[in-house]
């Protein structure tokens, strides 16, 4: 889907209808849907219930941000989204999580096909140990691109998509080691964006950062936000308030509350919403 | 008080550093200056004979040994240590098993491999005295040292790494081959300097399975001595102490070589 309407980009006002067509389709294939999802690591409950009043649904093209304190589930959470808690034993997982029309939990799921989809930020900075190029060009090698010309191709947009090509571009080839920590966190989101996802989740992407990094990737999620839908959990309260769309306020494995930002911010329903937002806690 | 104990305790951990040095300086003193004299062109002939014992043909033996050896037990042994670190769940009983073998492999004295390898090798298969009779029971022994170093340098390998490229929807083959092992390189090359040293320094082994036959081998089927043996028949025959310690000087220069090299490539994939 997303080829073809790469393929139909240059183009005239005919194909440009097909396009906007496409990234219709595409917008609306991307939304998250959870219903009555639960989470245990062995006998721990780490996940209780989640969506079971009425599915949680995740908007596209909307910045989600999920908040509480530390160990109220939301990294774990927001790690069922691609399935990364598959690589934890003795984690189970029951419940529908839907991304568009697709289960992605159901036995046909092609998981590496999801993880590509939906593309993930960690909270760590984690270029690999080689070049810059070969960090961005290592999801489009894993799906086949062989090309170099192709290759250079997604390297640059995903950097400049990352704003960070102008930074970078001599120093290709060097080890991706080398960058700053801000630097490396966008050579990070340049990488998950060259696999062409449609859904970006990102782990506090910020904690380990400086302020200067901080609204740089800050003002990095508002631009991407037009393209992708993304998940954010953050620690940061006025993160999420300057950013998110929506808020999700997680308590001992619990969304307490999952609404508009500046309602929950301005006039939450519950009270350990507010306690929690004013300060009172965590 | 305090300050008394301080300084008595610095002094002694400088005292023994300088021991260790010291004597680690007087060996190799001792080798240069008896060995030296001896270095003769002469001992690089290819030929050896019973006026002029050569050590070229344990020179080339040596490397061959060391090459055949690292052949065989470089791949089983990288390959065991990514299926021990990346493949197996924890608290597999199979793996502690496995674990508990490699362990007292290392444990076990040379001369008991070669014993090993003498009836296993030599005998059982029929090997007799020869290189690859040598070049298997090695393998066996450096084994446990390969997969020791390489499981480490594996799990050293940060856990974001492999997080990273599986959220890039990379398989477990692609993240383990591209990413995890690269990055191990360095450590893995740690043990591999061991076990290259381990197969140069040793003897009682291969005097069982690989023979001491001075000569190039030109079959796999041939004995041969490597330097380390050579030096051992030298000094039990007791005409040629001389040469024996011009020996140990090669041997040195190898060992020297080998570490050296091995730094570069490390620092090769550490750059890169």
């Amino acid at each position: 889907m997303r080829q073809k309407c790469e393929k139909s980009k240059k183009g005239t006002r005919a194909t440009n209808f097909i396009r906007n067509l496409c990234v219709q389709r595409m917008a609306k294939t991307v939304n998250i849907s959870i219903n009555n999802c639960n989470l245990y690591y062995g006998d721990f409950h780490a996940l209780k219930g989640i969506g079971n009043d009425m599915p949680m649904e995740i908007g596209a093209n909307k910045v989600t941000a999920f908040i509480g304190p530390s160990g109220c589930g939301k990294s774990t959470f927001i790690r069922v989204f691609n399935r990364m808690n598959d690589l934890i034993q003795n984690c189970k997982i029951t419940g529908e999580i839907k991304i568009g029309e697709q289960d992605i939990y159901d036995k046909n799921t092609d998981v590496t096909l999801l993880r590509k989809n939906v593309g993930m930020v960690f909270q760590k900075p984690n270029p690999f140990p080689m070049s810059i190029y070969d960090n961005i060009a290592f999801a489009p090698r894993t799906y086949g691109v062989k090309k170099k010309a192709r290759l250079d191709e997604i390297v640059e947009r995903s950097l400049k998509q990352a704003a960070l090509w102008d930074e970078v571009r001599d120093r290709l080839k060097k080890s991706a080691l080398g960058l700053s920590g801000g630097q490396q966190q966008r050579l990070c989101i340049a990488r998950t964006l060259a696999a062409e996802p449609k859904i970006i989740l990102m782990d506090e992407p910020t904690s380990a950062l400086d302020p200067i990094s901080t609204g740089t990737i800050e003002d990095l999620i508002r631009e991407l936000k037009k393209t992708y839908t993304i998940v954010i959990v953050t620690h940061n309260m006025q993160q999420a308030t300057r950013i998110s769309d929506k808020t999700a306020f997680f308590l001992m494995g619990e969304v307490v509350e999952y609404d508009k930002t500046r309602q929950i911010f301005s006039n939450p329903k519950d009270k350990r919403t507010e306690n929690y937002v004013t300060g009172r806690f965590g | 008080m305090r300050k008394i104990i301080d300084t008595t305790l610095f002094a002694l951990t400088w005292i023994f550093a300088a021991i260790t040095l010291l004597v680690l300086l007087f060996i190799v003193a001792h080798i240069v200056i008896n060995g030296v004299p001896h270095l003769d062109a002469r001992l690089f002939e290819f030929a050896f004979t019973t006026e002029n014992v050569s050590m070229m043909p344990a020179l080339v033996s040596t490397i061959f040994m060391v090459v055949l050896t690292l052949l065989i037990a470089l791949p089983l042994g990288i390959f065991t240590s990514i299926y021990l670190v990346e493949y197996v769940k924890k608290g597999n009983k199979f793996v502690m098993l496995i674990r508990s073998a490699t362990e007292m492999l290392a444990g076990i004295p040379s001369i008991v491999y070669g014993l090993f390898g003498m009836l296993m090798f030599g005998q059982f298969f029929g090997f007799g005295w020869s290189l690859i009779a040598g070049v298997l029971t090695l393998g066996i022994m450096i084994l446990p040292v390969i997969i020791r170093t390489t499981e480490e340098a594996l799990k050293s390998v940060s856990d974001g790494y492999r997080e990273g490229g599986y959220a890039l929807g990379a398989g477990k083959l692609r993240v383990v081959f591209r990413i995890v092992l690269p990055s191990a390189v360095p450590g893995i090359l740690a043990g591999v300097i061991l076990a290259i040293g381990r197969i140069i320094g040793e003897s009682a082994a291969l005097i069982f399975t690989a023979g001491t036959m001075p000569q190039i081998p030109e079959t796999l089927g041939h004995s041969a001595r490597t330097l380390s043996v050579h030096m051992w028949v030298l000094s039990s025959e007791a005409h040629h102490t001389g040469e024996a310690y011009a020996t140990a000087v090669v041997l040195l220069l190898l060992i020297l070589v080998v570490n050296t090299a091995a730094a570069v490539v490390a620092k090769f994939f550490i750059t890169k």
